[in-house]
């Protein structure tokens, strides 16, 4: 298969198919491919535990506490995430203590922009988050909580065994939308040069301008792939958790 | 403080309740002895669902007392999952937990809060499933059954945790008429077993049939009650007597 | 057989959860827009005055001062605003334009009755609307010629122009959805009473299904003329100029003092904000003014 992209690349000189016949192109679109994929699922995590914490500080009792998760969260939903990653790369990063790097004498920041591009896209996704797992929260009726209650439940076993369970399920379809938001988000960390798949194929297509349309093409490819997956995969897992009886 | 038998089982004495400034109970005396039936009829707005909140502690009141078999319920210090285990309580809709099967939503308070053996609960679920005339639909999930299978599960689950009295809120009003007829037999049978009951409702007929006192609420106080056979005929108060207009 | 309910049939006569709405919580619905609407109007002041408070505690020591950040920054400000900004303004208005055209055109052939057509539009529309916006624009960059020929003139296409036809490619499938949605969304009653009428299916689409569709379509699109906007910084990857890159060549020039950052991003994001903010307000006043009443 490999001569076959050689003698194409010979023939057509626009379609040059580099990262299937040469093994260090192949290596950089893997590990892209690879960071993307890393970036997307530490973000998911990330996100998802600040979306809960986020939602149960929203229920505080303290209005200034309600008043700092409100106006924080508002902040990242609501400015451009390539802008947001900038502003934690530059801005913050400046900041950040520096240690020996492994040869002991370059200095490196101690979060790096691979870090900083995590943390920016969780608080990112998580700002989604907190809504929707308020919003959750709030679909279970309050008969429901109340019946738990009568039957004995503490407050903590309703939330547990009763309305978590129910909320996660009814706002699982809202958070498969924000995952694939996320995902797509992922190629923003470009101007951080944080190296995802993105970032690789450019310097492909720079040192190889005859690879461009097969990049480009592997590129669509691959999102729209990587998308199409995870849809597929999270309507699986939706099935699975629907609740019988409930909804069209 | 020990109860005995010849002492009423559940005594409101001048409670009184306001949501913020709006008063809704205003002062509501009533006793229920070991064994009885009683229903409360009234408008809305006129506090009857309010006044049974309050017995099992959903509510807080800010005057008066309410004791069930001799405990006050409004006690700061009482363990309110004492009291939820003499109390049960069914509500007009929104019962049943949607995630669990019929049998599981009436083993889940036994096994979680009273931490009873499985087997045990289990055999005890089935056999009040069975009593409720649900046999079969053990495995069926909330939404898959009407509302008055629904409601007839989520009272088999209050018996679950062997309260020595009922509460049900207009738990017939969100039914279609040709299902509230079961729910209505399954409560008379309870009450002939010997169950204190107490229900808010506006089905005439089985307060007539089935009740050992009625009593009628109008703008947070009770303006009259009686047996059932002296109430419907001889009612004195004029309110009374415009409201049986009405519906009868 | 009998289909006795409870038995051998479903009955949802009662309920057992509240519906929840999925659209209204997902990253693209009115979210930023109800925000960015809901906010007072002296929220950019404060930001400005929060903005001006961190370099101030961050940098008393340092020789190259919040002030002296702050002068930099207001000599640069009339290039950045008309230089940068309006650039970013034009960029999205011809976006915007392209995009509604031709998700205009991509929405209705999606409900055509001829299947190729409606295969193609609903391929078309999936791709662009699930294609990282990025990735899109690269794409279009490198892809489009940089000078096409046509009756013997020779046309430059200079890369703004690129950029403007890259972000206008999703722009365009959002639409398609929005146009498709507002047309799917009038009863079928009324094209079976057109139709009964005699109206053929062009005219009932354009003179009684359309027209209603109008209003409705509005505060959706105004909803993505704002993301479209907030989406513009990213042509600065690409090398276009608008306020990111001109923003980041100014503090170049500025020999990149670290205390201009703040200064010159928070300027950048507020120029953003007062720009976006009456459009979100007009688009939730337009959404409550047309809201269908059924």
């Amino acid at each position: 298969m490999e001569d076959f992209f050689r003698e194409l690349a010979a023939d057509a000189p626009r379609w040059n198919f580099i990262w299937m016949y040469e093994e260090r192109q192949q290596n950089k679109i893997l590990s892209g491919l690879w960071m993307t994929i890393k970036l997307s699922v530490m973000c998911l995590i990330f996100s998802v535990l600040i979306g809960l914490v986020g939602a149960w500080m929203q229920g505080a009792k303290s209005a200034i506490t309600r008043a700092i998760v409100q106006g924080y969260i508002q902040f990242f939903r609501n400015t451009p995430p390539m802008v947001q990653l900038l502003f934690f790369y530059f801005a913050l990063g400046q900041f950040t203590p520096v240690v020996a790097g492994d040869d002991g004498w370059t200095v490196e920041p101690i979060i790096s922009n691979v870090g900083w591009a995590i943390i920016s896209l969780s608080f990112f996704a998580g700002a989604f988050n907190v809504e929707i797992f308020r919003a959750g929260i709030e679909a279970v009726p309050e008969s429901t909580v109340e019946a738990s209650e009568s039957l004995g439940f503490s407050r903590l076993q309703t939330y547990i065994y009763v309305v978590l369970p129910l909320a996660f399920r009814v706002c699982l379809p809202a958070l498969n939308n924000n995952l694939v938001n996320l995902v797509k988000t992922t190629t923003q960390a470009f101007a951080i040069a944080v190296p995802e798949l993105l970032y690789h194929s450019v310097t492909i297509w720079n040192d190889y301008p005859s690879a461009q349309y097969p990049t480009m093409l592997l590129l669509f490819v691959a999102y729209v792939g990587l998308v199409a997956i995870l849809v597929f995969g999270m309507s699986r897992w939706e099935r699975g958790m629907k609740i019988p009886g409930y909804g069209t | 403080m020990t109860w005995t038998a010849d002492q009423p089982i559940v005594s409101l004495k001048e409670v009184r309740k306001s949501f913020g400034a709006l008063e809704v109970l205003k002062g509501v005396s009533l006793d229920v002895m070991k064994g009885e039936v009683i229903c409360i009829i009234g408008p809305s707005g006129s506090g009857k669902s309010t006044l049974i909140r309050c017995i099992n502690g959903l509510n807080d009141i800010q005057g008066g007392s309410i004791t069930v078999e001799g405990q006050e319920v409004h006690d700061a210090n009482l363990d309110k999952l004492e009291l939820r285990k003499k109390v049960g309580m069914v509500f007009q809709q929104y019962n049943l937990f949607p995630h669990k099967t019929a049998l599981e939503n009436v083993m889940m308070a036994p096994l979680k809060v009273l931490k009873q053996d499985k087997s045990e609960v289990e055999t005890r679920a089935r056999a009040l499933i069975k009593k409720v005339r649900l046999e079969g639909k053990e495995n069926s999930y909330p939404g898959e059954l009407s509302g008055g299978q629904q409601q007839r599960v989520a009272i088999a689950r209050s018996l679950a945790m062997n309260p020595d009295v009922m509460l049900f809120d207009e738990v017939t009003a969100a039914l279609d008429p040709e299902t509230v007829k079961e729910v209505l037999v399954t409560i008379r049978e309870l009450a002939e077993e010997g169950m204190t009951c107490i229900l808010v409702t506006h089905e005439m007929g089985f307060a007539r049939e089935v009740a050992d006192h009625i009593y009628f609420t109008d703008r947070g106080v009770i303006v009259e009650h009686g047996p059932p056979a002296t109430f419907f005929t001889e009612a004195s108060d004029p309110r009374t007597q415009e409201f049986l207009g009405q519906i009868l | 057989m009998r289909r006795i309910p409870g038995l051998n049939a479903p009955t949802r006569n009662m309920a057992v959860l509240k519906p929840f709405d999925v659209a209204a919580h997902s990253p693209d619905g009115y979210i930023f827009t109800r925000w960015l609407a809901a906010m007072p109007w002296w929220t950019p002041f404060a930001m400005m005055a929060l903005i001006m408070i961190w370099p101030t505690l961050a940098y008393a020591q340092s020789r190259f001062t919040t002030g002296d950040a702050f002068d930099a920054l207001w000599r640069w400000m009339p290039f950045l605003v008309m230089s940068g900004f309006l650039f970013n303004v034009v960029i999205s208005m011809l976006a915007m334009a392209i995009g509604t055209v031709a998700g205009a055109a991509l929405g209705l052939a999606q409900i055509s009755p001829l299947k190729p057509l409606r295969m193609f539009a609903w391929f078309n529309t999936q791709l662009f609307r699930n294609s990282p916006w990025l990735v899109l624009l690269f794409i279009v960059l490198l892809a489009l010629p940089f000078e096409i020929t046509i009756f013997g003139q020779t046309i430059r296409i200079p890369d703004w122009m690129k950029g403007v036809f890259g972000l206008s490619l999703p722009v365009m499938a959002n639409i398609s959805e929005v146009v498709r949605g507002a047309v799917q969304s009038v009863p079928t009653a009324q094209w079976e009473a057109a139709e009964s009428l005699a109206f053929t299916r062009r005219q009932i689409l354009w003179q009684i299904i359309l027209p209603q569709c109008y209003k409705r379509m509005l505060p959706p699109w105004m909803n993505w003329y704002a993301i479209l906007t907030m989406a513009t910084p990213l042509c600065s990857l690409l090398g276009i100029e608008e306020i990111i890159t001109l923003s980041r060549q100014a503090m170049e020039a500025e020999d990149n003092h670290p205390e201009l950052l703040v200064p010159f991003f928070g300027f950048a994001l507020i120029m953003f904000f007062l720009y976006c903010y009456p459009i979100a307000r007009l688009t939730m006043r337009l959404e409550r003014k047309f809201a269908v009443k059924l």
